[in-house]
């Protein structure tokens, strides 16, 4: 049998713990907080959050950076918004369009980083300004979304007991999060993205797919926070530029909280699943509070943040003696 | 034997390089056949085309007797070439057996099949002789299982032609032997196999056949047993063969007062029990197998790692929370084994490569002033003969062999007390080994103390005046004088009596 | 030939095209004239506009130049510009308040930039100590860093009527407007440390060989520890700038996404985001072709969300024409 608390899980583990003892703990302090309907809210006000870090995960996992998904989030809201409402669009046309602009958009980032060894930070920064300005350019208003069809699918739900119920954006999250899983797990593009986050040249020399990989991992992500804005636009039922504003910060965040390494090779799907959830939590706490200015989120994100690389550097270093005994 | 893969006539250049010109290189199916030259020879450029790493300019590859094209690794692992390189170059972060099944595993509608990647990867390592736990990350077994991970993995496809390019550095003799056993196997199955080694041991010790480069020409092809090892050499370093015979300069015995001391220093996991001293004007062989606890040693010295039991003493003082900014300051040097990833500052240029310790030691506000640097770096340039276009060249696009005396030149130019020096005459050509031997002789008799670490034997013996041998993570014992023969050093590193 | 291959070719061919568009296209581009005792015209303006960038830019050379990054420079200007705005405006209920400068601008700005420096020690020892990767390390502090500004003011902006620190955003000495003032002392400071001293020849050693630096007796943590303060603090003096021009500290808007200008501006500079070489002069010109190519659309009428795509397009061929892979092509297909 194999050891459920090997030195590789303790991340996740920590993760977990950190999880459960914040539920607990805000669930002890706040009236209602235990109740199935706010956990259900975790997923549905963040949902654009889980799709966006899914999404994030890959590219992390890779040893790369995305920093383009927030303003991605509101370019593509503001199009859909647009596409529809402007240029009246079929709503599942708009979608389409949206995703695979999203798709699009992210093979360029994958392109210009593989293609001409540019780094990752810099082409997603650009990334940034661009999808940004697009979305500005497109409108700078909101733009309220009001066609029957649209309505109906913002109106999708799964019935729960006790009068609880899931979204569509939530179900959405949710198939995109399991979808992530086994495509990180099960599949040779997956496993290809860990090999190339554990050492690329070696990834490249053992006859790995290597560039196309890239390409597809920010196509990947660029599709995720694509999607990502769609949901925002369902939760909101309007398109807004400047919505996801410092998404990106709040995707890593969850990535690096959820157990992945930012050097990359190390973590996974499920653990971002657990930092969305984490920062969800936060959140939630301290607007039941009600005391508590909304920048407190942002502080208490920073200090999780730092207890968590504290804590990964903590496992690297030994992990590093222990190779290093192995090794001689 | 019928020809395998050939490579005919084949043209290479980088800027300002022409890396190979006009090579021919032929494999049969069933042999070993090793490739030899010295650096800058064009052995790796040629391995490089052969794996797929390079295009070539001109020329033409036959797989089989039909012309290919290898346009990447890729390409070259799909036709039937495959690569094993020095480094281990798999990720350490997956299990042994994706490592080995990365790439080709068999999927069915529920992604990858698990159970098969495990058992094939079991079957695969169980050929080379090995049964391991091949669900462990790979980074946590040795570098030799490593290194049999990967020669798993380039077996496992259907393999014609492997390639190991230096596969033995990182490996013990038990290790090079079962390596060896594995290759014969491999031979007899009718695979052609490229060997690439520094050692010459190895390569009479298991190869059919011999192709010599030189600066990037044939400058021979013969069967091994029509090859003598002598006229190998002199075809590697196109000297007269007469010229290598050299003598262990004559020492004598000597006399000095003893500035560092150490008791039963160790740290552990790594090294044991190490009991010398060391004076001005000695040089201090560390002999032994590599991973004998050599590079430790010269770590604990230099202050990389510090020693958790016994002692060092330095000056009589007892050096505890011994550091390298302490160990500088007490006037060592180091010129490390790793040169590319602990040696050299790239993309500077020679002559701040060949400053920087001097400036570091003036500190941030005083700096060398520039005519004062210039004169330094020519001084080097001139003494050491290193071949650079100028001063200021970047570092890396020196030859191996500058690049060693660039590094030693920068700790010369601080005039240290004692200079740690590991592996220093690794990968680079026989004339400039000659030149840095020649040097620690004469630095030497004007006072200065080394340690010498390298794998070669007779360099120790010729080079030092005292030997300490190191034998599994341990000092076995210290030969001074006529005792220091390669003979006794060599019994005591294999653990035998005198 | 050789100025051909050299970082500054690109970026500064870019800004004489920009200049020469401007000059054919743009009446009264190049018109200076003298007002009040201060120098006015666009050319003025994009300098003067340019100096936040331009000061965060070079610290973040020289950070960038180790290897590293410093993602947190825009919430350190926040942070600088909130404790400036409450030692002046002392709102109440104001941590700051038991701290009494009496409207004392030098200790005013003394206290913005150690409060600065502390977020830069705090930085340094994140990257250099505990060997965080830059990203991360910095991201904590963007992420945090704004928060702790809307905590010191309340989440308000704080206002003020102080004219004399309002002049060091506004005002001007020499017919010279201050900011330029101001980039001018930081540049000449950081351009000695760096050439004048061994810093810079360190700072490129680390950010080239990390292990080979530490080996040859550089002190490679102290080498890093430092460009991070050296970069909050540039970073503090840049966010008293528009703290001081709008007579207010605007926790939320305050060096908002400079941070990433900066990383641009010394992208284009040719400063290789790996490490290694810098270009101090390169990064000021980086910032100086950003801020040329706003002004420029501004002064076409050109809606202001254009300005944010051609930034991408300006990053994106600035670094395809510094990357040897593109320059190998291009290359290639011209020699075809």
């Amino acid at each position: 049998m194999k050891a459920i608390f090997t030195k590789e899980r303790l991340p996740i583990i920590a993760t977990s713990l950190v999880c459960i003892a914040i539920y607990v703990a805000a669930g002890l302090k706040f009236e209602g907080f235990f109740s199935l309907r706010v956990f259900l809210n975790f997923l549905t006000d963040n949902a654009f959050l889980g799709i966006t870090a899914v999404g994030v995960t890959f590219v992390i996992l890779s040893g790369g950076i995305d920093l383009s998904v927030g303003s991605m989030v509101g370019c593509t809201g503001i199009m859909t918004a647009v596409l529809i409402q402007n240029k009246h669009l079929h709503p599942a046309l708009a979608i389409a369009t949206v995703l695979l602009f999203g798709l699009l958009l992210g093979c360029g980032h994958g392109l210009l980083i593989q293609k001409f060894n540019l780094p990752p930070f810099l082409v997603t920064l650009a990334g940034l300004f661009l999808a940004r300005g697009l979305g500005l350019w497109i409108s700078k208003e909101s733009v309220q979304i009001d066609h029957p069809f649209f309505s109906a699918l913002a109106g999708i739900k799964i019935s729960l007991p006790n009068g609880a119920s899931l979204p569509i954006s939530a179900i959405l999250f949710l198939v995109v999060l399991v979808a992530g899983i086994v495509l990180a797990k099960q599949t040779r593009f997956g496993r290809t993205v860990y090999a190339i986050g554990g050492n690329e040249s070696s990834a490249m020399l053992m006859g790995l797919s290597v560039g196309k990989t890239k390409i597809w991992i920010y196509a990947l992500s660029g599709f995720c926070s694509a999607l990502a804005g769609v949901v925002y636009t369902i939760y909101t039922s309007s398109g807004n530029a400047l919505s996801g504003t410092g998404l990106e910060l709040d995707a890593i965040a969850a990535v690096v909280i959820g157990g992945t390494l930012l050097s990359g090779g190390y973590g996974s799907v499920f653990g971002s699943f657990l930092g969305v959830l984490i920062l969800a939590m936060i959140q939630t706490a301290i607007n039941f509070d009600g005391s508590l200015s909304s920048w407190w989120t942002r502080i208490a994100i920073g200090t999780l943040l730092l207890i968590f690389m504290l804590l990964q550097k903590g496992i690297e270093v030994s992990a590093r003696r222990t190779s290093k005994k192995a090794g001689h | 034997m019928a020809e395998l893969l050939q490579l005919r006539n084949i043209q290479k250049s980088f800027p300002g390089v022409k890396a190979l010109d006009g090579v021919s290189f032929t494999v049969r199916a069933g042999e070993v056949h090793a490739l030899m030259g010295e650096n800058g020879a064009g052995k790796s450029t040629l391995i490089k085309v052969m794996t797929g790493v390079h295009t070539l300019d001109s020329g033409e590859i036959l797989l089989e007797g039909k012309p290919i094209q290898i346009k990447s690794p890729q390409d070259a692992v799909s036709q039937g070439i495959s690569t094993v390189y020095q480094e281990v170059n798999l990720v350490p972060n997956l299990s042994l057996a994706e490592n080995i099944c990365l790439g080709r595993e068999s999927a069915g509608f529920t992604g990858i099949k698990w159970k098969e990647v495990k058992e094939r990867a079991e079957r695969a390592m169980a050929r080379l002789g090995l049964n391991v736990d091949v669900r462990r990350p790979l980074g946590s077994f040795s570098i030799a299982i490593q290194q049999m991970a990967a020669i798993a993995r380039a077996l496992d496809v259907d393999a014609k032609v492997l390639v190991l390019d230096e596969p033995t550095s990182s490996l013990d003799r038990d290790e090079v032997k079962q390596l060896f056993e594995a290759i014969t196997k491999l031979k007899n199955e009718g695979m052609g196999i490229v060997f690439v080694t520094h050692f010459l041991d190895q390569v009479y010790a298991v190869s059919d056949h011999i192709t010599v480069l030189r600066n990037g020409n044939n400058v021979g092809d013969a069967p091994i047993d029509q090859l003598p090892r002598l006229e190998l050499v002199s075809m590697m370093i196109g000297r007269d063969a007469s010229a290598l015979e050299s003598e262990r300069v004559a020492k004598d015995p000597i006399q000095s007062t003893s500035f560092i001391e150490t008791q039963d220093m160790g740290h552990s996991g790594s090294v044991e029990g190490v009991n010398f001293t060391i004076g001005s004007g000695e040089v201090l062989g560390l002999a032994g197998l590599l991973g004998s606890g050599r590079t430790e040693t010269v770590r604990l010295l230099y202050g990389i790692d510090s020693a958790n039991h016994g002692e060092l003493k330095i000056d009589g003082r007892s050096a505890s929370g011994h550091k390298t900014s302490k160990a500088i300051a007490s006037g060592f040097g180091l010129c490390p084994e790793d040169r590319k990833l602990e040696g050299i500052l790239p993309d500077l240029s020679v002559r701040e490569n060949l400053t920087i310790v001097l400036q570091a030691r003036q500190g941030w506000f005083r700096k060398l002033s520039r005519s004062k640097q210039d004169e330094i770096v020519q001084v080097f340039i001139d003494s050491l003969r290193i071949k650079t276009a100028s001063p200021e060249t970047p570092i890396k696009n020196l030859s191996g062999g500058n690049q060693q005396k660039v590094i030693l030149a920068r700790w010369l130019a601080a005039n240290p007390r004692l200079l740690l020096l590991d592996e220093p005459t690794r990968g680079i050509d026989v004339g400039a080994k000659f030149e840095i031997s020649a040097l620690i002789e004469k630095l030497r008799k004007e006072g200065m103390a080394f340690v010498f670490v390298s794998s070669e034997l007779e360099e120790v013996v010729r080079s030092c005046t005292k030997i300490a041998v190191m034998r599994d993570r341990k000092m076995v014992g210290m030969l001074t004088g006529e005792e220091a023969s390669e003979e006794k050093v060599m019994s005591m590193i294999a653990g035998g009596e005198a | 030939m050789k100025f051909r291959q050299s970082n500054l070719f690109w970026p500064l061919m870019a800004l004489l095209g920009i200049l020469l568009f401007n000059l054919i296209l743009t009446p009264g581009f190049f018109h200076v004239e003298m007002r009040d005792g201060r120098l006015f015209g666009s050319l003025i303006d994009i300098v003067n506009r340019a100096a936040p960038v331009m000061i965060l830019s070079l610290g973040m050379t020289l950070v960038i130049a180790t290897g590293g990054v410093d993602l947190s420079v825009g919430a350190v200007m926040a942070i600088a510009g909130a404790v400036a705005g409450c030692l002046i405006a002392r709102p109440e209920g104001c941590i700051l308040n038991a701290l009494n400068v009496h409207g004392s601008i030098p200790a005013i700005i003394a206290v913005a930039l150690f409060v600065a420096l502390i977020c830069g020690i705090f930085n340094g020892f994140l990257v250099s100590f505990l060997e965080i990767q830059p990203i991360v390390a910095t991201l904590l502090l963007m992420v945090a860093g704004r928060g702790v500004a809307q905590l010191l003011t309340d989440g308000q902006i704080v206002t003020f009527n102080d004219p004399k620190f309002a002049a060091l955003g506004s005002g001007s000495t020499f017919a010279i407007p201050n900011p330029i003032w101001l980039f001018v002392i930081a540049a000449i400071l950081i351009g000695l440390l760096a050439r004048k001293s061994a810093y810079g020849l360190f700072v490129e050693a680390v950010g080239n060989n990390p292990v080979a630096s530490r080996y040859s007796g550089i002190n490679a943590k102290n080498v890093k520890l430092t460009v991070y303060v050296i970069c909050a603090v540039l970073a503090g003096l840049a966010g008293l700038i528009p703290t001081a021009d709008i007579k207010g500290a605007d926790a939320n808007n305050v060096g908002l996404y400079l941070e990433l200008d900066a990383i641009l501006a010394v992208a284009i500079g040719g400063t290789s985001l790996a490490g290694g070489r810098f270009s101090i002069a390169g990064s000021i010109l980086g910032a100086i072709l950003m801020q040329s190519l706003t002004t420029t659309i501004l002064t076409r009428g050109v809606s202001a969300e254009i300005t944010l795509i051609l930034k991408a397009a300006v990053v994106v061929i600035v670094a395809l024409f510094q990357a040897p892979e593109f320059r190998a092509r291009f290359a290639r297909r011209r020699a075809a």
